[in-house]
Parts: C-alpha cells; sequence; structure tokens
C-alpha cells in the first residue's frame, strides 16, 4: 500500500539533524515555501516530529484538523501546490503531551505515509525529531518503498552540536541513505545597527565546514542569525517572503537552489539508467 | 534472602531536567548546577539519560573516559575540580565517540534502567537527571525506574519563542 500512496511522489527530502533546536523544523518550512514558489510544482510537508511538532505554528496552520476523504487523509493546505500532515493536526489541545513509545510513534509515521493523499507530489519534504531513533529508522524503512533523494543534515557551528551531527552522518552512511549536504544555521550575527559581526555559538572546532571536510560531506550553506526567522516561525509565516533582503534568505535561497539541483540531477541520472 | 541495598538509597534528592524541546540548554544547566551545588559544598551526581546525543562528557572535558564494574554495578566517572561529581552517560559506553546510537526503545529502555538501578553512586546531596528533547521512551522509562525513589522534582528549561 505504501508502494503505491509514494508512487506518484518524484522526490524525497529528509531533513535531520542529530541535535535539536538548530533548525530543522524552520528549514524544512523554508524549503516547502522555497520549493512551493514555483505554481507549478506540487509540495508536500511530513512533519515526524511526534512528540514536539513544530510545523504546524511554523506554516501558521495551528488549530487546523485533519478531514478524512474517500482516498484516505486529507493534507492541510497553506497554498494549493502546498500540503502539510502533521501530529499537531491531530491534537485536540496544542499543550496536549503525546507521551508514546517508539512502536506507536512508527505506527503513526506508518499512517502518514499510508493514508495521507498527497496525490501527486514534485517534493515530499519530511522534517525529523532530533536523534537516531525509532522516528529514524521507521521513516528510513517505511520509505524504501519509494526513492528518497537524500538528507539534509542541520547543525550549528559549536562542537556540542556538531558532536551529535557527526552521528547522525553515520547513522545516513549505515541506513545507506545519501546525504545531500549540510546546512550551518546560527552562522554568525550581524548587528542591524552597528554592521558588526558576533559569533553567537562560535565555531570552537572548525564548524560545520571543518566537519564537511573531514567527513567527506557537502557543505550546503551557512545562514546567519536574524531575530526576524524565529520571529516569522512564531507567527507563522514564511521568513522568505517576511524579509526578502536579510543574508539569511539569500543565504536559505541559495541552499534551496542547491537542493533543488542535486534532486534534478540524480533524476536524470536515474532517467539514463532505466 | 538479603534485601540489596539499592544504589540510589545514599541520594537524598533526584532532580530531573526536562524541556520537551531541544536546544534549549537542558544539559548545559544539567551541568551549571552541578558544578554550582559542588562548590557549595554538596555531594553530586549527574545521570546522562539522553542515548542518541550525550552531551555531558564532553562539557565537562571527560568524554575519552571510560567506565568500569565494581561489586555493585558500574562505578561512575568522577569529573569536575575536585573530580567529586560521579557522571554516567552512555557516551562513556561508545567505542567511538562518532558512533550512532541507533536503537528502538526497547532497547532504550533496557539501558536506562540499568543507568538507574546498576551505578554505584554512593550517598549524594543530588542527582541530577538530564534529560533528551521530547516526551518518549527515555521519559518514562526514567520516570518508572525512578518512582520507587524520592524524586525531588523537575526543572523545565525553555527559551524565550
Amino acid at each position: 500500500e505504501l508502494r503505491a500512496r509514494l508512487r506518484a511522489v518524484r522526490h524525497t527530502v529528509l531533513v535531520l539533524s542529530g541535535k535539536g533546536g538548530v533548525g530543522k523544523s524552520t528549514f524544512s518550512a523554508l524549503l516547502a515555501h522555497g520549493l512551493a514558489a514555483d505554481e507549478t510544482k506540487q509540495v508536500a510537508l511530513l512533519d515526524i516530529d511526534i512528540c514536539g511538532p513544530s510545523i504546524p505554528k511554523m506554516m501558521g496552520l495551528e488549530g487546523e484538523q485533519v478531514h478524512q476523504s474517500g482516498s484516505g487523509w486529507s493534507p492541510v493546505y497553506v497554498e494549493e501546490n502546498l500540503g502539510v500532515m502533521s501530529v499537531g493536526f491531530l491534537l485536540s489541545s496544542p499543550d496536549d503531551a503525546v507521551i508514546w513509545r517508539g512502536p506507536k510513534k512508527n505506527g503513526l509515521i506508518k499512517q502518514f505515509l499510508r493514508d495521507v493523499d498527497w496525490g501527486e507530489v514534485d517534493y515530499l519534504i519530511v522534517d525529523t525529531p532530533p536523534g537516531t531513533s525509532d522516528e529514524h529508522l521507521s521513516i528510513v524503512q517505511y520509505l524504501s518503498a519509494t526513492h528518497i533523494d537524500g538528507a539534509v543534515i542541520v547543525t550549528t557551528p559549536q562542537e556540542v552540536s556538531l558532536q551529535d551531527v557527526r552521528k547522525e552522518i553515520n547513522f545516513c552512511r549505515k541506513v545507506k541513505l545519501p546525504i545531500i549536504g549540510v546546512v550551518e544555521n546560527m552562522s554568525g550575527f550581524v548587528c542591524p545597527k552597528c554592521k558588526n559581526e558576533s559569533q553567537i555559538f562560535p565555531p570552537t572546532t572548525g564548524g560545520a565546514e571543518k566537519m564537511c571536510q573531514n567527513l567527506s560531506v557537502s557543505l550546503l550553506g551557512k545562514v546567519p542569525l536574524d531575530p526576524q526567522i524565529g520571529k516569522s516561525c512564531d507567527r507563522g509565516q514564511s521568513f522568505l517572503a517576511e524579509a526578502p533582503e536579510s543574508p539569511a534568505t539569500l543565504s536559505y535561497r541559495n541552499i534551496i537552489q542547491r537542493i533543488q539541483e542535486y534532486c534534478e540531477q540524480h533524476h536524470l541520472q536515474e532517467e539514463k539508467i532505466m | 534472602a538479603l534485601a540489596e541495598r539499592s544504589n540510589l538509597a545514599g541520594v537524598r534528592h533526584i532532580l530531573l531536567v526536562l524541556s520537551g524541546k531541544g536546544g534549549v540548554g537542558k544539559s548545559t544547566l544539567s551541568t551549571e548546577l552541578a558544578l554550582a551545588l559542588r562548590s557549595a559544598g554538596k555531594r553530586v551526581g549527574i545521570l546522562d539519560v539522553d542515548l542518541c546525543g550525550p552531551s555531558i562528557p564532553r562539557m565537562l572535558r571527560v568524554q575519552d573516559s571510560a567506565v568500569h564494574q565494581c561489586d555493585s554495578g558500574w562505578v561512575p566517572v568522577f569529573v569536575g575540580q575536585d573530580k567529586a561529581i560521579a557522571l554516567m552517560s552512555i557516551g562513556f559506553l561508545l567505542e567511538r565517540p562518532d558512533d550512532a546510537v541507533v536503537w528502538r526503545g526497547p532497547k532504550k529502555n533496557a539501558l536506562i534502567k540499568q543507568f538507574v538501578t546498576d551505578v554505584a553512586w554512593g550517598d549524594l546531596d543530588f542527582l541530577i537527571v538530564d534529560t533528551p528533547p521530547g516526551t518518549s521512551d527515555e521519559h518514562i522509562s526514567t520516570v518508572e525506574a525512578l518512582r520507587p525513589h524520592q524524586l525531588l522534582g523537575a526543572v523545565l528549561v525553555t527559551t524565550p519563542q
């Protein structure tokens, strides 16, 4: 059944970290907005963070509920070409804690893939919780029914984050998940008044750049800290649309483009092989 | 049969550091709290139950340490300036620091239970338990394993947004 549902998905990108609070959900949301800016593309954003689903709030969809139809669960649409699914939509109150052990979480993730009627999708983006556990094993397992283009791994510059991210990279290698590249968030802060740059999270061991060099993975880009990002997330608005002139927007757009190019390239390679 | 003295029998107060959200500073706070309590002359231990992303060993500069066994179980690693803070973390059990602990719930639960019952904590005024983000296996198992003992309470950490 999974295979049938996922047959209509052209590209799948997993957003991972290992470390919490580095900007996975923020990035997933902006990647979705960025890709959906092309109205000819159909984008799906799946939030499998069962305990701490951030996507509904970030996409301005808090309070929305999931509807059932003959063809399955209907995603919640932000735009005509951008649909979202999250456990957040299944809670009666946003403060309800989902206190589930692994097997129950796995069950819901399977349902998200099997029962949601995404329709034809050009890009399926999957936002994950921090760690290397049930959710991550399950999503890789269930998505083996389709083709995963790869993982985008998010980090911040400090060693305490990189430590966890290296584990995540090893997880990807262990489960043979291709790594599209690494995004370094919160990479410096430029004061809007004096224009001085500060390192709020100093890269004491060389940051993502050094880690990527050491582990032979691609550094997709560095995104500076911009307080507007957090604000836009809290308000459920697209930061890219609200702050088009921010250096962070420019970074995000470049990264999104690189991800698109990676996916298109691989598609071409596959078509050649077939 | 003689009842064995529980490894937690000598621990006066057990404190959980929780959040729900990742990256808000739970491990940082756990570490600073332990150091501050130690500074105030208390006997302190830290139990790091973040199995996927154990941060405490690095924060206390003992990421290269290993743990040993004794008659009553595992001997914690002693850290801090006077080597008087007892620490247990999965970080000490990894062969290499970059090894990913890719375990499903049941295996995580088993190790957490062991960490709670099989570490020879000795006499402590405070045992601080650092947790990963979320409300799942680690949290349920930790609270369940600690239930027979008196939990002082939980400190919740957040950031403003």
